[in-house]
């Protein structure tokens, strides 16, 4: 244990190429013609494209329709408890950091029930993909309002319509301190894997928000940012740095108030990559102090540490 | 303050069945050299203060020391709940035989302040010594049953520190005092002072010694008729004894354990476990996360142990209500997890600073659905110590939630106890990752599970699912009645195995007999020595002492057939139906009516008339030189309600 906090290397067998086939488990539960669908299609072709070891991709997922996810994947994985999957995804990213850890959930799961962990896992910048299929609905239960709910939504707790004021996910993904935020759109396949890749190469918490229409609660809601439908999906243009005037209208990603300027735009909003900050994770920081910790011990092993201990209180 | 007329001497008086009746404005009594060493085997010493003067400090010197010196030693401490100040007391007991509980009196008590001394005056027994700060402290001298003994402590302290610590230093100049008194081993205890204050401003070490010197030259032989000696009785076994108190102890039996990551937040009497484990962890290439909240906290650990590295998360009892549902997902997914709850008076935020054993229940029963998980409760320190390494092994070896059950006296006090041989305890955390051949079931019916953690490549391409759902043997989700039913089984039924191989405890005492008091956790001493005292007074009567509380050993009942009486001994509530929580499981568990509790909720721990006048009502009234008349508590309340219940008759076979 005292060598390092990974794991030893074990000789392994030779492996094929990740295929689709190997990825994929039981047959989806979720309703004909839902959103989620989609993202699972994204995810597996993401998986194959980067060709990851297969025992390293570990999908989590709290409680929700689309927090079923992790039965849908062939790879290890945990179904857990409702909101709490951050923290449990933390604790797994933070202990072993050679696996690739994937968390997917709901609006509720994530901003509701969940959110302070949501608040607190951006806040120490743990090193993980989260993302958050948001349908506006609480779906597995059957249409109550979600914690995304715009004002005025019938729901079956609100018969005559929301009147809480809806969370803005970007908005509070930014204040909490995230540091690859981004907005995509179950219909845009293309646009999701380039989000799933660009979260999976950031370092830290790498939030993406997919608006994913429940077809059964909450139909049509999508539509003004569905192409197909008439709407627009209209991209952020990220700054290139090339000193050319049009580069002064673009977006920044580092610049935090921009950032949040560009989530204060009206529904359907803008979408692709908000923020991205390189601030240390909390993975780098606690490696760095068990290697001074380490050092500081002249690297002594376990028993040698207990035992100066116990000497000292003699 | 009625300064005595010579204030380098203060006031004496002896009790007014010395053969000399002494004069509160005592000549100089003889010198030190002079006097009788009376040797003692066992002194209870209380410092009552206030929490601000760095009492605890003083004490725990006292503990280590009398486990450097191969004595036992056994401390009792409040802390006031308030955020600084308010009274406080330390009290060391120290021996040369077995030390099993702090004392039921003192037999020298130090009082700071005027409260100190009329809270705790009824404390000290017959006979003993009131040391007293003359500068605060005006005593009833005309009450003949102590020796007086006045010291103007904040006054020399300030003199001798030179006035820029103010009388920051009275402990370690009580200390100083205390060391002359008991003949204590000052290179020893200036040891100890340097290696505490050592690392720090030089200044602070030459403070503490100017303080400790001054109280050690104070001639307080002037004044006492006798100075005391404890008798060197070197233990057997030879090996050395280590001093720590109980959250310690619990700390590195977790590390000895294997232990390597956890998470929590803080709460009283918990956080000095997550604060060690937090530093210490790393040092041994793990990692323990202040988490946002109880619920988070208890997530990162299931992570953790997800991960292939068994975690620990702890709480008191108000956080381990909010871990609850995540513990019943740890039975349901069967992860193995340690959940240390050191119980303190309930419920909702009770009593944060005092001790109760009111948490068993929430602990085999605190979660929705029926969610099986391991209980054991520490007795003493150096159990807190083997009982954490236990719990990893029972963790992980039948993949299970398992709570250890401390309470704040065991957290707080210290103890001296044999050096444990780590070289034969120190267990390997490492997860195996090694490749598993195909047809691997994470909830085979037919096995104990043994998760594989991610990481580990799947040879035959299938890899496990853990859920909090209702699953098939691969961890799918399933509705099945049948497959609920063989899966409830499956998770109860390691219980049942595990009970097979967990020794039946001793019985202490006599084997067959009338009583037979049968307890959990921190009142492993009071109730020892109870039996000690009872059987000196022809009681025919034993202990049996409880570590596994869920799995109950297997056997219990051939003990309960040698006894006419079996009385459960906890500081909890008798509840509605008149039994503590302990005997409320053993009665459901072997249907035995002669099953009973003596049970309290004054939030202090058990003294051991208190045992033995609940279980013996009206016997037992004036035991150890009790006058019936003098309230129990040390703080001056009146007697606390001793809860004794008459077994309910009914119908058996």
């Amino acid at each position: 244990m005292s060598e390092a906090t990974t794991t030893t290397p074990t000789a392994q067998p030779e492996r094929e190429k990740l295929s689709k086939k190997a990825i994929t488990a039981d047959h989806p539960t979720w309703c004909p013609g839902c959103g989620d669908f989609a993202v699972l299609a994204s995810f597996y072709k993401v998986l194959e494209k980067r060709n990851l070891d297969h025992e390293k991709i570990v999908t989590l997922a709290g409680i929700g329709c689309s927090s079923r996810f992790p039965y849908f994947v062939n790879g290890h994985g945990a179904h857990f408890i409702h909101g709490r999957a951050v923290p449990l995804a933390s604790g797994i990213s933070l202990a072993r950091p050679d696996l690739n850890v994937f968390l997917f959930g709901g609006d509720g799961d994530g901003f509701s029930i969940g959110g302070n962990h949501l608040n607190h896992g951006a806040r120490k910048n743990v090193n993980l993909v989260y993302f958050i299929m948001d349908n506006f609905v609480y779906g597995l239960t059957k249409k109550q309002t979600s914690p995304t709910s715009p004002i005025g939504f019938k729901s079956k707790t609100d018969p005559t319509g929301a009147i809480d004021m809806p969370v803005n996910p970007m908005k509070q993904l930014i204040s909490a301190g995230a540091t690859f935020i981004a907005r995509t759109h179950a219909t845009q396949v293309k646009h999701m894997m380039e989000m799933i890749e660009r979260a999976m190469d950031h370092p830290g918490f790498s939030a993406i928000e997919c608006l994913s229409e429940c077809v059964e609660f909450y139909p049509d809601v999508f539509d003004p940012a569905d192409p197909r439908k008439g709407g627009s999906f209209e991209l952020i243009q990220e700054k290139k740095w090339d000193n050319t005037p049009e580069d002064e209208l673009r977006h920044d990603v580092t610049d935090e108030l921009a950032a949040y300027k560009l989530a204060q735009l009206p529904f359907p909003g803008v979408f692709g990559v908000f923020y991205q900050s390189d601030r240390p994770t909390k993975n780098a920081l606690e490696k760095k102090w068990i290697e001074s910790s380490r050092e500081k011990t002249g690297n002594a092993s376990d028993l040698q540490l207990l035992q100066k201990t116990f000497d000292r209180m003699k | 303050m009625g300064d005595p007329v010579n204030p380098d001497l203060s006031a004496v008086q002896k009790s007014a069945t010395a053969d000399k009746p002494a004069s509160p404005t005592a000549t100089p009594g003889p010198d030190r050299a002079d006097l009788t060493p009376e040797n003692i085997n066992d002194a209870v010493i209380r410092l009552a203060g206030n929490s601000q003067d760095g009492i605890q400090t003083a004490g725990a010197f006292l503990a280590r020391l009398a486990g450097r010196s191969d004595h036992d030693v056994m401390t009792y401490m409040t802390i006031p709940a308030t955020i600084s100040g308010g009274p406080s007391i330390f009290q060391v007991r120290m021996g040369t035989g077995e030390v099993l509980s702090a004392g039921d009196e003192a037999d020298f008590l130090v009082a700071f302040y005027q409260h100190s001394y009329q809270d705790h005056i009824d404390f000290l027994k017959e006979g003993g010594v009131l040391l007293y700060d003359s500068d605060n402290v005006e005593p009833n001298l005309d009450d003949k049953r102590f020796m007086y003994v006045g010291v103007p402590i904040t006054g020399l302290t300030v003199e001798a520190l030179g006035g820029t610590a103010k009388d920051k230093g009275k402990n370690i100049f009580i200390l100083g005092l205390i060391a002359k008194i008991f003949s204590l081993d000052v290179e020893k205890l200036t040891t100890l002072i340097k290696e505490k204050f050592g690392g720090k401003d030089e200044s602070i070490v030459n403070t503490a010694i100017m303080a400790f010197t001054a109280g050690y030259a104070y001639p307080v032989g002037n004044v006492l008729k006798k100075h005391y000696q404890f008798e060197h009785v070197p233990k057997p076994g030879g090996r050395a004894q280590v001093t720590m108190d109980g959250n310690q102890a619990i700390a590195y039996g977790l590390i000895a354990g294997g232990v390597r990551y956890g998470a929590g937040y803080p709460i009283t009497p918990w956080s000095s476990i997550m604060e060690m484990l937090r530093s210490e962890l790393p040092k041994y290439g793990g990692m323990f996360v202040q988490a946002e909240d109880e619920l988070g906290a208890v997530s990162l650990s299931l992570g953790f142990s997800y991960s292939g590295y068994l975690a620990v998360t702890g709480s008191a009892g108000p956080g381990i209500s909010l871990k609850s549902e995540a513990i019943g997902w740890a039975s349901m997914a069967e992860m193995p997890l340690i959940i240390c709850n050191i119980q303190r008076g309930g419920p909702s935020t009770g009593l944060p600073t005092n001790v109760e054993q009111s948490d068993l229940h929430q602990a085999i029963f605190g979660s929705h659905g029926d969610s099986p998980r391991v209980v054991l409760a520490a007795s003493t320190v150096e159990d807190c110590f083997y009982i954490a390494i236990e719990a990893a092994r029972i963790a992980r070896k039948y993949s299970t939630p398992v709570f250890i059950l401390s309470d704040t006296s065991l957290a707080t006090r210290i103890e001296a106890f044999d050096e444990p041989d780590l070289s034969k305890l120190m267990v390997d955390p490492k997860p195996d990752l090694t490749p598993r051949e195909g047809g691997f079931k994470p909830y085979d019916l037919e096995k104990v599970t043994q998760h594989v953690p991610p990481g580990t490549r799947m040879l035959d391409g299938k890899y496990p699912l853990v859920t909090g759902l209702e699953h098939d043997e691969h961890g799918h989700p399933t509705g099945s009645p049948k497959l609920h039913m063989a899966m409830t089984a499956k998770r109860r039924n390691k219980l049942r195995k595990l009970a097979e191989e967990i020794p039946v405890p001793e019985v202490y005492g006599d084997e067959k007999g009338d009583t037979l008091l049968v307890g959990w956790g921190s009142t492993y001493g009071p109730i020892h020595d109870a039996v000690k005292m009872g059987r000196e007074h022809g009681e025919k009567m034993g202990a049996l002492h409880l570590r596994h509380l869920h799995p109950l050993p297997n056997g219990l009942e051939k003990i309960f057939k040698n006894f006419k009486r079996i009385v459960t001994v906890e500081m909890n509530d008798q509840g509605v139906y008149g039994f503590g929580q302990l005997a409320t499981i053993l009665r459901a568990r072997y249907c035995e009516p002669k099953i009973e509790s003596v049970t309290k909720t004054d939030g202090l721990t058990y003294r051991v008339k208190e045992i033995l006048q609940g279980v013996f009502p009206g016997k037992f009234v004036s035991a150890r030189g009790y006058s019936p008349n003098r309230p129990i508590a040390g703080n001056g309340e009146q007697d606390v309600e001793i809860a004794r219940h008459e077994s309910i008759t009914q119908g058996v076979g």
